[in-house]
């Protein structure tokens, strides 16, 4: 029978059914990282329980540690150096392979991972981090769990997990210049909401994610969580093996070719029937961002803040509401005429090579306009000391960024560090959550390209003015 | 784990959608690698008039006298979205906080609840909604009554709401289980999938060091 590729991935993964209906889910990797990891090895260690096998088990510092060039254990927040030290210690004791600072493999954990062939096609990956779905991108199953969830994958080498309903979100043709896999996923939530994805585990399809590069494809993936759903997923093509290939934890040798012949079965067969599917054409996709408070609040960036009182849905009205006060905006204002306090660029949604490489395009022979505070944070040291060989620090510190080491950085308070009271930021980020990037500080979520575009203008920009402008 | 049987509370209503977990405890007030003295920080950023300081929000629900001691919460659609954060569920916890009754969780979020003894109960928004409704005028005498067994919420007027909940995270909070012990049960299956997996995909079990 014609089998999707989650079912593929449950089937090849699962042990038993157990008594109470739940599934025990063989898990392949486990990731940590020193704000929810330190926790769950303390843990562990206060159980006296046993890792099943340290060497499935990897740990990355990006949560805590500040992005200052010249950075130590000492952070910004006093306490911040406890869960680095406290993890580096743990770590140690408990077997397991530590990215640590000072690492050239050190990074935020799902561009790391990836980066270094510890996630896999066809592997079972967990992470006590939301965005652990990044890593679907693979053709692998990977999801956010929990501090307690992950203490249960280290110990036993499995999670109890119900099985999620399936999703198919298809992207039919082909995206316009200008238009990214960051504006993909801002344009699905925007159009199904926050919550459109809740029990779902969804693989994203068709030609137009087929055309993404591998980078975009994790981008795409890296916010199924904030559609709500259990996973993202895209099936195994010659793009994924080729982004696999020679990556240090990748299988070498004959291991390689008994590999790839699994891996080239990971796709939904033709006729897979899927609980729900969503279709897109990619080409009605326009760069996107949001204007409230929630990944849902997206529109097109020509577009307009929009009037609750048009939306029938108390609920999602009374959220608008508080959105628009929160975010000193008015229905009906255009999004780009809001001026901006900040540009960031990082994360572990936008902050790879190709993200960089995007940017610092569109900044190369530009400045950022003046009181536009801009920071750019590699996704990874490996990005970043790719990133200086081609001389794209140069571009971003010419241009009036500042050029940062790698972690999670402004995404939210990493290592104590925020955006200002209230400044409204233009950020690659997947989160525009109430002051998750400083006190009340306004978020709007967007591309690369949009980012790059509005720190040279000082208010939100469509890349695409300044894409033709450099065309002639 | 702590059990949860029955538990009889004030309930505070916080009916909006989408309380993501960065609002449950954000970033900056997950000071320790502990997963205690994180109360405090519970919902910091609405209970509190300014960053960092600790003076009270009057209009914040919790912080009104008529909800003193308030152990559920009615809330919105999509409750606990967004980070994984355990520290959400711990900082309930602490709190006091022993059930919330809304129309969907985030998934992370409501199986971490789960692990740490507090239960998640899924209800149709008109039902939270008339909930809330009927402890307002007297929250403190107006009390909300869950039963796990039955599966039941009973409002103060008597009126009752049967949820569903899976078997497995019923069992675990009507038992409190160490859900490791449990999984350990099946050790044997375990050892036995394992040693055929690393058979037909050896290239997934990496010996130390790559």
């Amino acid at each position: 029978m014609a089998q999707t590729l989650f079912e593929k991935m449950w089937n090849i993964h699962r042990v038993t059914a157990l008594e109470d209906g739940a599934d025990l889910i063989a898990i392949d990797r486990v990731f940590l990282h020193e704000r929810t990891g330190s926790i769950a090895l303390k843990s562990l260690e206060a159980e006296g329980r046993a890792l099943r096998n340290p060497a499935l088990v990897f740990c990355t510092m990006d949560h805590i540690v500040d992005t200052f060039p010249g950075r130590t254990d000492e952070t910004l927040m006093p306490s911040g150096k406890d869960f680095i030290q406290s993890t580096r210690a743990s770590a140690r004791r408990a077997g397991i392979t530590l990215f640590d600072l000072g690492d050239a493999r050190q990074g935020i954990v799902h561009v790391v991972s990836p980066e270094q062939g510890i996630a896999l096609p066809g592997a079972t990956i967990v992470c006590p981090d939301s965005h652990t779905c990044t890593q679907g991108a693979l053709g692998a199953l990977a999801w956010g769990i929990g501090s307690t969830e992950a203490e249960h994958a280290m110990v036993t080498g499995t999670l109890r997990v119900n099985r999620p309903k399936t999703m198919r979100v298809v992207f039919d043709g082909a995206l316009l210049p200008g238009v990214t896999a960051k504006d993909m996923i801002l344009h699905l939530i925007g159009a199904y909401t926050a919550a459109g994805g809740g029990g779902y585990a969804v693989e994203f399809a068709g030609a137009a994610v087929a055309a993404l590069p591998m980078e975009a494809r994790f981008t795409l993936c890296n916010m199924a969580v904030e559609f709500s759903a259990f996973s993202g997923m895209v099936a195994v093509d010659d793009t994924t093996i080729d982004y696999v290939k020679g990556r240090p934890y990748a299988p070498k040798g004959p291991l390689w070719d008994k590999a790839v012949a699994q891996w080239r079965t990971l796709h939904s067969d033709e006729g897979a029937v899927f609980d729900k599917e969503i279709v897109i054409e990619a080409g009605d996709i326009k760069p996107t961002v949001t204007w409230g408070t929630s990944p849902g609040h997206a529109v097109a960036i020509d577009g307009k803040v929009p009037d609750p009182s048009l939306v029938r849905d108390d609920n999602l009205r009374a959220a608008m509401e508080r959105a628009l006060a929160y975010m000193d905006v008015t229905p009906g204002q255009h999004l780009t005429a809001l001026k901006i306090d900040a540009a960031f660029i990082g994360s572990c949604t936008n902050a790879r090579l190709s993200d960089l490489r995007a940017a610092a395009a569109l900044l190369k022979g530009r400045r950022v306009a003046q009181g536009v505070k801009a920071i750019c944070v590699p996704g990874s040291t490996q990005v970043k000391l790719a990133a200086e060989a081609e001389g794209l620090d140069k571009v971003f510190t010419a241009a009036g960024f500042e050029w940062r080491e790698s972690g999670c950085s402004m995404c939210f308070f990493a290592g104590g560090e925020h955006m200002g009271f209230q400044e409204r930021v233009i950020s690659t980020t997947n989160r525009n959550f109430e002051s998750r990037q400083g006190p009340e500080t306004r978020t709007h979520l967007a591309s690369p390209l949009v980012v790059a575009a509005s720190a040279v203008t000082g208010a939100i920009t469509d890349p695409r003015d300044l894409m033709r402008g450099h065309d002639g | 784990m702590d059990k949860f049987i029955s538990h009889t509370g004030v309930a505070a209503p916080l009916l909006r959608i989408n309380v993501d977990t960065d609002a449950i405890i954000p970033s900056r007030e997950m000071k320790r690698v502990s997963k205690e003295g994180l109360g405090e920080g519970l919902f910091a950023g609405w209970r509190y008039l300014a960053q960092g300081a600790r003076d009270p929000n009057p209009e914040f629900v919790l912080n009104k006298p008529d909800y003193a001691g308030a152990s559920i919460i009615l809330s919105g659609d999509n409750f606990g979205c967004g980070s994984s954060r355990e520290h959400a569920v711990w900082a309930l916890k602490e709190y006091g906080i022993r059930a919330i009754i809304a129309p969907g969780f985030g998934a992370i979020f409501a199986n971490n609840c789960i692990r740490n003894g507090l239960l998640p109960i899924v209800l149709p928004d008109e039902a939270v909604k008339a909930l809330a409704a009927s402890v307002e005028k007297d929250p403190q005498t107006n009390k909300i009554h869950i039963d796990l067994e039955k599966k039941q919420v009973t409002g103060p007027g008597g009126k009752v709401y049967d949820f569903n909940i899976e078997d497995g995270p019923r069992d675990m909070l009507l038992q409190g289980l160490d859900v490791i012990g449990l999984t350990l049960r099946h050790k044997a299956d375990i050892d036995a999938f394992k040693a055929k997996d690393r058979l037909a995909r050896p290239w997934i079990y990496l010996e130390r060091g790559g």
